[in-house]
């Protein structure tokens, strides 16, 4: 009961803090000489997930400001909406955006689970929606017409990791673990029939998330005797996992998705016992700038501009903002407008090319791996042509 | 089957170890369910303390890394006795806020009940919110993270007889079977575990006999919570990492233990510890992990529907010196 009074007292300040705000910009917005049009941006601001939040969204604004600085006939005003990550204020939040802030396309929802309860809202209300990191294969199965991601789905993912496992590390045998979670059980089974398809031969186990024993796993995995191992699940447990298997006396090359893409995994992990692990993402973290030349660009005026390298699902934000940039940019300023031009967009992004298929899905199936090393993950390539050293 | 037929030792050792550590808990819930009838639910927080206080000591001796050989023995050693004073203490102290008033009043055992659920839950929150981020200098939301400390080396080896025993999880079974020894010792040799074992028997002709309850019940609880302690410095030994709903899982399957071996019997804790923990690691290698769970509480209803008092059954009151 308590929470649920709290949830209510939240979201009516939301919404009160919004009114305000929407109704100051609403001044604003038809002075200056030029028209302006508003995109929302909405996920986890302010909760403990956060972090795989604000990058997304300091991404969407580098875009934002950028188009802006052009002194261009329409401006972008970008609004954002703190769901916590949370369905039941994302729903809320969602009809706010559209019928008081009249926003004319939205980046996000951020998460999977918000998604999958906001998105049907604004599917209802028309208004195009870009998310740039909801990646669960489910969301694309609902016949949604206004939804996009620019984030390739988990099955995309496990392919493109079991490709890299069987073409690039020439595993012939792969040891396949999971969470038994709805994201690392689905994951894991992509990568198995992946590998299985190239040849490898494979066995596997689930762990359980609350236990801290894996040792059965362990002596699984020395009968088995595999030249790699791959884990669908989160850090906390990869972590673990790893080093039961270093002290078990396993040395085969250790894997796993973008759940475990976190220094924690090597903190868990202990000592130097992540360290050649290699983790694949369909994101592209990349401070350095090696992917490309655009990728580059994108980490100086990053760095530029937030003192800070870009982080998780910041060029996807980016990417997600230069969606909406060029269909503005292309005269489209109403949502169904947007929309439309979206159904047909081909242009290049940070991350990947940006061009839709109809079910919203990015046409683009780049995963990228990257290496554990101390305690840092830095991007090795493109898992289509990366190599190990 | 294949699995457990070719890694059939090294199942055997993790399920010795395992249950090694479920037996060390167990044993805190078998004495206060035997002198009170109290099924104290706030044991496994007891023995989070323990994991929290051994993880403090580990800082204090500036985080070693790579202990191996006789000086980790020595390192455990200090460990077991940071994480015994420190888990002993804050069950005494339990009991002492928690319970006593209640007792004292009369209240009925479900009130205990309730008392001990609360305080679990209590305890928990406590360390997350408070006393973790504070401790480890982490921002306040990360307080539900786990928090690691490696210090041991664990690739040494110990053969014995063409089989390998690493030296970790040799290091746990002995000391938690040295600590059983001890402490059945103890009760039946000592003056202080006559009083325990007369109290678990007939509190009441205990009274008349000049026994002093309080003195008896603060005895249990310090020497039960000493033993989660022990239990905390071996797991830390094993897995270096906790958090603080650590002794949720564990606690349940300590407590299963006690049952299953016999609840209120002092060596039923020890056989259910290591029946438990066997059965775990050969139902993992012959179902998968995902079935060790399941496998372990199948076997624990069998048990129950053949012997309702547990594998030894015989409970604390009933034991001779």
């Amino acid at each position: 009961m308590r929470s649920r009074f709290f949830t209510v007292v939240g979201v009516v300040a939301a919404s009160a803090t919004l009114a305000l705000g929407a109704s100051a910009c609403g001044g604003k917005s038809k002075s200056g000489g030029g028209d302006s049009v508003t995109i929302g941006f909405m996920g986890d601001l302010t909760g403990e997930n956060s972090g795989l939040v604000i990058p997304p969204k300091q991404g969407a604004q580098l875009a934002i400001d950028q188009y802006n600085a052009t002194n261009p006939k329409v401006k972008i005003t970008l609004k954002t909406y703190d769901s916590q990550g949370k369905g039941e204020q994302a729903v809320p939040l969602a009809k706010q955006a559209i019928t008081k802030d009249k926003i004319a396309g939205l980046i996000g929802p951020t998460f999977s689970g918000e998604s999958a309860q906001a998105d049907p809202v604004l599917e209802e209300g028309k208004v195009p929606n870009i998310s740039s990191s909801a990646t669960n294969a489910a969301l694309a199965t609902h016949g949604w017409k206004f939804w996009h991601r620019v984030i390739g789905n988990d099955n995309v993912q496990g392919s493109g990791i079991g490709e890299f496992i069987a073409s690039s590390l020439k595993a012939k045998k792969v040891f396949i673990i999971d969470d038994a979670s709805e994201y690392g059980k689905p994951l894991a089974a992509t990568v198995k029939s992946t590998v299985e398809k190239a040849g490898a031969q494979t066995s596997g186990d689930s762990i359980d998330v609350q236990g801290s024993d894996y040792g059965a796993t362990v002596n699984k995995v020395k009968a088995f005797n595999p030249d790699a191992i791959f884990f669908g699940g989160y850090y906390a447990q990869g972590g673990k996992l790893i080093k039961q298997l270093r002290e078990g006396g396993v040395k085969a090359r250790f894997l796993s998705g973008d759940g475990s893409l976190d220094k924690g995994l090597a903190q868990g992990a202990g000592g130097t016992n992540a360290d050649g692990s290699v983790i694949g993402c369909p994101c592209l973290i990349d401070p350095s700038g090696t992917a490309s030349a655009a990728s580059k660009k994108f980490a100086t005026d990053y760095k530029a501009k937030f003192n800070a390298d870009p982080a998780i699902y910041s060029a996807e934000g980016y990417d997600a903002a230069t969606a909406y940039i060029s269909a503005i940019k292309a005269g489209n300023t109403t949502p169904e407008k947007i929309n439309d031009y979206l159904s047909k967009i081909d242009v290049p992004g940070v991350s990947k090319e940006i061009k839709f298929s109809s079910t919203g899905e990015p046409t683009a199936t780049d995963v990228y791996v990257y290496q554990v090393k101390g305690d840092q993950l830095p991007l090795l390539g493109n898992a289509k042509n990366a190599t190990v050293k | 089957m294949n699995n457990l037929f070719s890694q059939f030792w090294p199942y055997t050792i993790d399920g010795l170890s395992l249950g090694a550590i479920y037996a060390l808990v167990a044993l805190g819930y078998t004495m206060v369910y035997g002198v009170l009838r109290l099924i104290n639910f706030a044991h496994s927080e007891i023995f989070m303390v323990g994991t929290f206080a051994v993880l403090g000591t580990l800082h204090l001796f500036g985080m070693p890394a790579n202990v191996g050989g006789f000086a980790l023995v020595g390192l455990v050693l200090a460990l077991a006795v940071a994480g015994g004073v420190a888990s002993g203490g804050s069950a005494v102290l339990l009991e002492y806020v928690a319970y006593r008033p209640l007792r004292r009043r009369g209240a009925s055992r479900l009130a205990a009940l309730i008392s001990a659920i609360g305080a679990s839950l209590f305890l928990q929150q406590l360390f997350a919110r408070l006393v973790i981020p504070k401790a480890f200098n982490l921002p306040k939301e990360k307080g539900a993270l786990p928090v690691q400390g490696h210090f041991a080396h664990k690739s040494d080896v110990v053969h014995i007889g063409g089989f390998e025993l690493p030296n970790d999880k040799l290091i746990v079974i002995v000391g938690a079977v040295l600590m059983m020894i001890a402490l059945d010792m103890f009760v039946n040799r000592t003056k202080l575990g006559r009083g325990i074992r007369a109290t678990a028997q007939d509190p009441e002709t205990a009274v008349l006999m000049g026994v002093n309850i309080d003195r008896i019940v603060t005895a249990t609880f310090a020497l039960g919570g000493a033993m989660a302690g022990v239990a905390a410095a071996l797991y830390m030994l094993r897995f270096e990492e906790t958090r603080f709903d650590v002794g949720f899982l564990l606690g349940i399957k300590a407590f299963t233990a006690a049952v299953l071996g016999g609840i209120g019997n002092l060596r039923g804790a020890l056989v259910g510890g290591i029946v438990l923990g066997l059965i775990e690691m050969y139902g993992a290698a012959v179902f998968g992990s995902e079935w060790q769970n399941v496998v372990a509480f199948s076997v624990l209803v069998l048990v129950l529907m053949f012997r309702p008092t547990g594998i030894l059954g015989e409970s604390l009151q009933q034991a001779r010196a």
